[in-house]
């Protein structure tokens, strides 16, 4: 079967690709809703919400785990000695350089809050193991110190601070 | 598929991959060069409309298994959170159910497409019998899926049509407790259904395959029923055969549009808005439509297992019409009796399936009787009859010569009226077995804000129908899906998300356990639910003298009523859903002293819209009970209206994004159909 020519194969040639045009952007927009599903519904959106979290109960030295976001978050009341051990590294030591003073709030330096979840293939490290006092990572052995920054381990950053304020000294909303 | 194939590729990777895995050749061949009769009317593209509905029902079908959860407990809950939290799940799920009904609308086409013109004939039985397969396939699929939802047509369907293997003498009731897996319908038979409906598409899909391949080998068939001779009675798959499909598959697709964002709950049962309850049967109980000529075939033999066997015949005499009708003559166009015959056994059908949704009971149990003996006696008897004293009208010499006579225009009109008046009629019957009883008046038709295809809510009436539900009905109904973050959700009262923060701090919410163990009180919060006003079931009912108040969240979809004929016809095209609002503001209104000689049961009150007069709720408003700030009349009336119109928001709560994208997609199609009209009109123009 031979196509016979047209008289006017422009026009012709633009009816085609403009219906073909039409439909491909049909067919992207069918697609959006099918990827828009997948992403966490209003429910799941919403039990996101802030939460807060009463201090008073964690004593020096002690360290807390509460899950925001299905996310293990640990709060750390830090000794002296650890928040001293934390300030006297040089930067030029860590992998990811970062103060102590810029992962807590100012006024409450003993407060170390945390997303416990291991930068490298995401365990959660264990608090209070390891050579630097901090987290020890049992995974692949990545170790954080009293600040939960990366000193030794395949892990490439420092654990993620969350979001959170203090609305008491001792309440703390994260989120 | 069709012989060897002379695809030649002429990009290098192309050809080593084809040299190793003909698979370009296999397309070329089967969708390209493929030679189709030119003479295929519009009836020939429900094949491409069939492929498209079953990965419309696959696709969406993953998506949904992705959000739902197959345990008795939690199937119905899922279910609604797919409609209300999933991003566009409303969506997803309503193109799953009505895709379903879309599915089958097209498969009667095709069925009676081919059944007119003899495509089941010689030599193409072994494609119809796949096709009949199929079929089979589709009705198991489609009745595990309606199950899935976990509502109380859900379950009863599932109790009713897993007893009919009861009827398999001895070992009907060992059959029957093997579907279950349980000595009733419960959380094992779920995942099973659940499990099998995920399955069985790909089985449709398998057969599919098989069934084109079939297609492929024998060449399809055609108005003229005269097999193609020269090249000039076929044309090349593409473009001719593949823009027209294109078209009739965007016509399709409009067609769709309207009952998936207009009309979305018009073919299913509101029965199925109330989740199953093994103790309580529905007062109708209805297949979805699909089934319903069978199962009029079913009820129509008084014994249980005449009817199982009747009704099973009834599809599988279809696989051997093949050698019932031995006419060589394929196409009923020259067939003066059987087209006749054809025509009658479509409205013997439709009339079977309009039967199927009427009580069995009385003069329909007659009608019925009379339609399945004719239903039985057009295939078995008629048939080949038929095949041995008519004699045909000449038939042309070629598909070339076919197509220079004038076509049969006026015919395929007539054709397209008698199946959509019959189609219509078989709809809307549907909804007339939905009757909750005959001696009830119609609730009044009140005019709705949300009504129409530009539908909204009105957010001062939403907010005044919260205080009126706030005040006065939660204190015995629940609101189990409504959560109070909703208030503040696009489309509802349009409170600010601080309202609606606040709204929730003045409940109390039980959570717990604590680090002691203790449940405790707090404050509610944005993300929490209403709380029921009872903590259980029995609670409930204690309080409320044995009766269950019911759950509100979905009750404005959960009530219908008959609207008769024809009215139930225009409802479709007026897109007319809000049976669910005016029977709520008629039961809320319709309270009155009890009729001279009408008795109460103790307990009862009298209502005249409430099936049966007698209603456990005592007369929930009154005048002046509920104060307004806007100005809004404070009467009874007002009350039941505002908090219908709450009550349609709780159970839709997508309903003005549903008509919005609605507006936009039916554009869209129908600019995409005029264009796909336009390409086929030039495309063919060589052709004709
Ligand atoms: S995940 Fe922690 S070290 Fe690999």
């Amino acid at each position: 079967m031979t196509t016979s020519t047209s008289a006017e194969p422009t026009r012709r040639d633009f009816l085609y690709v403009a219906t073909g045009a039409v439909a491909a952007v049909g067919a992207v927009a069918t697609a959006w809703p099918f990827i828009s599903q997948m992403n966490p519904d209003a429910s799941t959106v919403a039990a996101g919400a802030p939460i807060d979290v009463d201090l008073a109960p964690v004593a020096e030295g002690q360290a807390i785990k509460v899950f925001w976001r299905g996310k293990p978050i640990y709060i750390m009341n830090r000794s002296k000695k650890e928040v001293e051990e934390a300030r006297a590294v040089p930067l030029s030591q860590l992998p990811d350089p970062q103060t102590d003073q810029s992962r807590v709030k100012e006024g409450h330096d003993q407060w170390l809050v945390v997303i416990g979840i291991c930068t490298h293939l995401g365990c959660i490290p264990i608090a209070h193991q390891g050579d630097y006092d901090g987290f020890f990572c049992p995974c692949h052995g990545s170790q954080y110190d009293t600040s939960g920054r990366i000193r030794r381990g395949p892990a490439p950053a420092n654990l993620p601070v969350p979001p959170y304020a203090f609305l008491t000294d001792t309440k703390i909303k994260i989120g | 598929m069709s012989g060897p194939s002379d695809y030649q590729p002429q990009n290098a990777v192309l050809k080593w991959v084809e040299r190793r895995l003909p698979i370009g050749g296999l397309i070329h061949s089967s969708f390209i060069a493929y030679p189709t009769p030119r003479n295929l009317n519009y009836w020939w593209t429900f094949g491409a409309i069939l492929s498209m509905m079953l990965a419309v029902q696959i696709i969406t079908g993953i998506v949904l298994a992705m959000h739902y959860t197959p345990h008795v407990d939690m199937a119905f809950k899922s279910v609604e959170g797919i409609m209300r939290d999933v991003n566009y799940g409303w969506l997803l799920r309503y193109m799953h159910s009505n895709g379903a009904s879309m599915f089958f609308i097209a498969v009667y086409v095709h069925m009676f497409r081919g059944l007119y013109y003899g495509s089941y004939k010689e030599p193409r039985e072994v494609l119809w019998i796949l096709g009949v397969i199929i079929y089979l396939l589709m009705m198991a699929t489609g009745f595990m899926g309606y199950v899935l939802p976990w509502g109380q047509m859900s379950f009863w369907g599932a109790t009713v049509i897993t007893n009919l293997f009861s009827a398999i003498p001895y070992v009907g009731d060992s059959i029957v407790t093997l579907l279950w897996g349980g000595y009733s319908v419960g959380n094992p038979t779920l995942n099973r259904f659940f499990s099998l409906h995920y399955l069985l598409p790909f089985v449709i899909a398998g057969v599919v395959v098989l069934h084109v391949w079939a297609l492929h080998v024998v060449g399809q068939n055609n108005p003229a029923g005269v097999e193609p001779k020269t090249e000039k009675d076929t044309v090349p798959f593409t473009p001719y055969a593949t823009i027209k499909d294109s078209f009739g598959m965007a016509c399709f697709l409009i067609f769709f549009a309207w009952f998936l964002f207009y009309t979305p709950n018009f073919l299913g049962d509101p029965d199925n808005y109330v989740p199953a309850n093994p103790g309580v049967t529905p007062a109708h109980i209805v297949p979805e439509w699909y089934y319903l000529p069978f199962y009029a075939i079913l009820r129509s033999i008084p014994s249980k297992l005449g009817g199982v066997i009747a009704m099973f015949s009834a599809i599988i005499v279809l696989a051997f019409l093949p050698w019932l009708d031995g006419a060589k003559v394929r196409s009923a166009r020259y067939r003066p009796l059987a087209k006749q015959f054809f025509w009658i056994f479509v409205v013997d059908c439709l009339l079977l399936g309009w039967l199927g949704a009427k009580p069995a009971e009385g003069v329909y149990v007659v009608a019925a009787r009379i339609l399945t003996a004719y239903y039985f006696f057009h295939f078995l008897i008629l048939l080949p009859i038929l095949s041995r004293v008519e004699t045909a009208r000449p038939v042309p010499n070629s598909i070339a010569d076919d197509v220079l006579r004038k076509s049969g225009a006026k015919a395929v009109v007539s054709a397209v009226a008698i199946l959509a008046v019959g189609g219509l009629a078989l709809l809307g019957n549907v909804s007339s077995a939905r009757a909750q009883g005959h001696e009830q008046p119609m609730p009044p038709g009140l005019s709705w804000s949300f009504a129409g295809p530009f539908g909204k809510f009105d957010q001062g009436q939403l907010q005044r129908g919260l205080k009126v539900y706030k005040e006065v009905c939660s204190a015995c109904h629940s609101l189990n899906y409504v959560a109070f973050r909703n208030l503040a959700d696009q489309g509802g009262p349009s409170y600010s998300e601080a309202q609606a923060e606040a709204f929730a701090s003045e409940y109390k919410i039980k959570d717990g356990p604590n680090d002691q163990g203790d449940m405790f009180e707090r404050p509610g919060r944005a993300a929490d639910y209403f709380p029921a006003p009872f903590p259980n079931e029995q609670a409930a009912r204690a309080a409320n003298g044995g009766a269950l108040p019911p759950d509100l969240s979905l009750m404005a979809k959960a009530r219908g009523y008959d609207r008769g004929f024809p009215l139930f016809v225009f409802d479709l095209f007026r897109q007319f859903q809000e049976k669910g609002p005016n029977y709520i503001v008629a039961i809320l209104t319709g309270y009155e002293d009890a009729p001279q000689g009408f008795t109460l049961p103790p307990g009862g009150n009298y209502n005249l819209y409430f099936p049966g007069h007698s209603i456990g709720m005592p007369k929930p408003l009154s005048d002046g009970q509920v104060t307004y700030d806007d100005g809004s009349p404070q009467t009874v009336q007002q009350y039941a209206t505002d908090v219908a119109a709450f009550l349609m928001w709780t159970a839709e709560p997508k309903l003005e994004s549903r008509k919005r994208l609605g507006l936009q997609v039916m554009l869209f199609l129908i600019i995409l159909s005029g264009m796909l009209y336009f390409t086929k009109r030039k495309v063919w123009a060589d052709a004709h």
